[in-house]
């Protein structure tokens, strides 16, 4: 798939918003910590929604996407998270414990639908995992609990230590999960081939025309175009910097704003690479049909 | 099983490759009710541009012993069409009524989700016009009342020089589509994802005259002389093989 970076944003900053939500909520924090941060999630979710509408080429009709919530999994996260956000201003202005713990639902919710709108394409064999969702609420969780880390670190400092701590506990999970989905993408065979593709029973199969010299629709959307080293290059800047990278500044600061701060930051770079990655990775089998121009 | 299925029969052992059907489909979606169907840069050095149906071509096998496929493909009109699920404003559906699976343009926010579920990459966005498109097996023309019935199919099967598209109800177990599927080993492409294509495809098919090693003797010649029968009169029927002496 060729990356689109309206949802590579998206799905990151919506996930740290999401993760800051949970950590702060989990953490019971009240006062300037608690304001401060459901300010900072809703603009994350906020930029995230900004982020999807250039994604869609009618966004003034963007409103008739909570129409088929039945069958759908991105129609209903498009009504999960207008209501997630509206429960993290409400939690904001006026916390409570049964008000949080229905933004906590919305939130794992909002997780589950981000992650199975991916999961639920049976021929994206990358994606057609349940590491998909878990692996979008660890490093969503991850990348948040640093965030509440480094805001709890200038606000209320008592807190930034065991921010700090479980930020490196989930963030090792969400590092193992990512690995381990790596590991098992690693190890796909397509079931696809061009044999079954057009219907002719041979191994050596090769496209001499795909109906059109120049690009089309279909070579630009599921082809990223980009050469192997790039591909190269953003695994291992995921896998440095996801996890490995920010977690040496945390441990080398657990107290300290900039510090973390800087972690959080570094930790976004590494998500970014991890998401554009992850659409990189994927294997569209339509891309059987479009393996030669001419 | 019972309603109609619309869909197409796409024969590779007639195909020749032509386009006809891509230009004919491309004339009368662009200026048909659905048009246009609209092209980015057409005549420019790098011309892209929206289709329904596209004719690629496959080598098959390894030089010399290599066979050249011509291989139309269009939206295949799944009985279980994994495109429509997923679609978030319902702009995707599959009538009820024939089976074919529409998109409504006006219902669309292209976001592209549901070209992510199809396998067969079938559909297209109109970079245009912002939305998904894809074959409507001429929905705007099959039930035209105004056209003479022989004209009411989809514009790729008038237009197939060697009628290589047959078009037809394949629920309906007489129809010429069904009656090619099942007489002539049509087959469904990529049938591990269980989508169920309504189109079908038939296969290559050889000709070969097997000789057996016994049609290479004349057995009605057990001298295995030919050549030295008798000349017969010239008044004599000379019907070799027939009459004997």
């Amino acid at each position: 798939m060729n990356p689109a970076w309206s949802v590579v944003l998206f799905t990151t900053l919506a996930g740290a918003g999401q993760g800051l939500y949970l950590a702060l909520f989990a953490a019971q924090a009240g006062g300037r910590l608690l304001q401060a941060g459901m300010a900072i999630a809703l603009a994350l979710l906020g930029a995230g929604l900004l982020a999807s509408f250039f994604h869609l080429g009618h966004p003034e009709r963007a409103w008739r996407a909570a129409a088929m919530w039945r069958t759908s999994w991105l129609s209903r996260e498009v009504i999960v998270l207008p209501a997630f956000m509206a429960l993290v201003l409400a939690y904001g202005l006026m916390p409570g414990m049964a008000l949080g713990a229905l933004g906590a639902v919305a939130c794992v919710a909002l997780f589950v639908c981000t992650g199975m709108i991916y999961a639920c394409l049976p021929f994206l064999q990358e994606w057609r995992t349940p590491l998909t969702i878990v692996n979008f609420t660890l490093l969503g969780c991850a990348s948040g609990l640093t965030a509440a880390a480094a805001l709890a670190a200038w606000l209320e400092p008592a807190l930034a230590r065991p921010f700090a701590q479980a930020a490196l506990v989930v963030g090792a999970l969400a590092y193992l999960g990512r690995i381990a989905s790596l590991a098992r993408n690693a190890r796909l065979r397509p079931k696809s081939t061009l044999a079954t593709a057009i219907g002719v029973k041979h191994p050596r199969i090769r496209q001499i025309a795909q109906g059109a010299m120049g690009g089309s629709f279909n070579t630009r959307e599921f082809f990223h175009g980009r050469p192997r080293e790039v591909v190269r290059a953003a695994r291992w800047t995921l896998l440095a910097l996801v996890f490995p990278a920010p977690a040496a500044l945390v441990l080398a600061g657990p107290g300290s704003a900039p510090l973390l701060a800087a972690a959080f930051l570094l930790q976004y770079a590494g998500l970014l690479a991890e998401r554009w990655y992850f659409f990189a990775e994927a294997k569209h089998p339509q891309n059987l049909y479009y393996q030669s121009i001419a | 099983m019972t309603t109609k299925q619309l869909a197409l029969v796409i024969d590779l052992n007639v195909c020749v490759g032509c386009h006809a059907c891509v230009t004919s489909c491309k004339g009368w979606n662009n200026a048909g009710e659905a048009g246009p169907l609209t092209d980015q840069n057409p005549y420019g050095a790098d011309p892209s541009g929206t289709f329904f149906n596209r004719v690629q071509t496959f080598e098959v096998g390894e030089f010399p012993k290599t066979e050249t496929v011509h291989f139309p493909k269009s939206c295949l009109h799944c009985e279980d069409p994994p495109c429509v699920p997923v679609c978030p404003t319902g702009a995707s559906y599959k009538r009820a009524e024939d089976g074919i699976v529409l998109v409504d343009y006006d219902k669309c926010i292209g976001c592209k989700y549901c070209s992510w579920a199809c396998p067969y990459g079938a559909r297209e966005i109109d970079e245009s016009q912002k939305v998904m498109k894809k074959c409507t097996l001429c929905v705007d023309r099959i039930y035209d009342q105004k056209l003479p019935e022989a004209e009411r199919k989809p514009a790729c099967v008038l237009a197939c020089p060697t009628s290589a598209r047959l078009f037809g109800d394949i629920h309906d177990p007489e129809s010429e589509a069904s009656r090619a599927i099942r007489e002539q080993g049509g087959y469904a492409l990529m049938p591990e994802w269980g989508t169920q294509p309504a189109n079908h495809y038939l296969p290559r098919r050889k000709t070969e005259k097997h000789l057996h090693a016994d049609e290479l003797v004349r057995h009605d010649n057990p001298l295995k002389v030919d050549g030295k029968l008798p000349r017969p009169d010239a008044g004599e029927p000379a019907l070799d093989d027939v009459t004997s002496w």
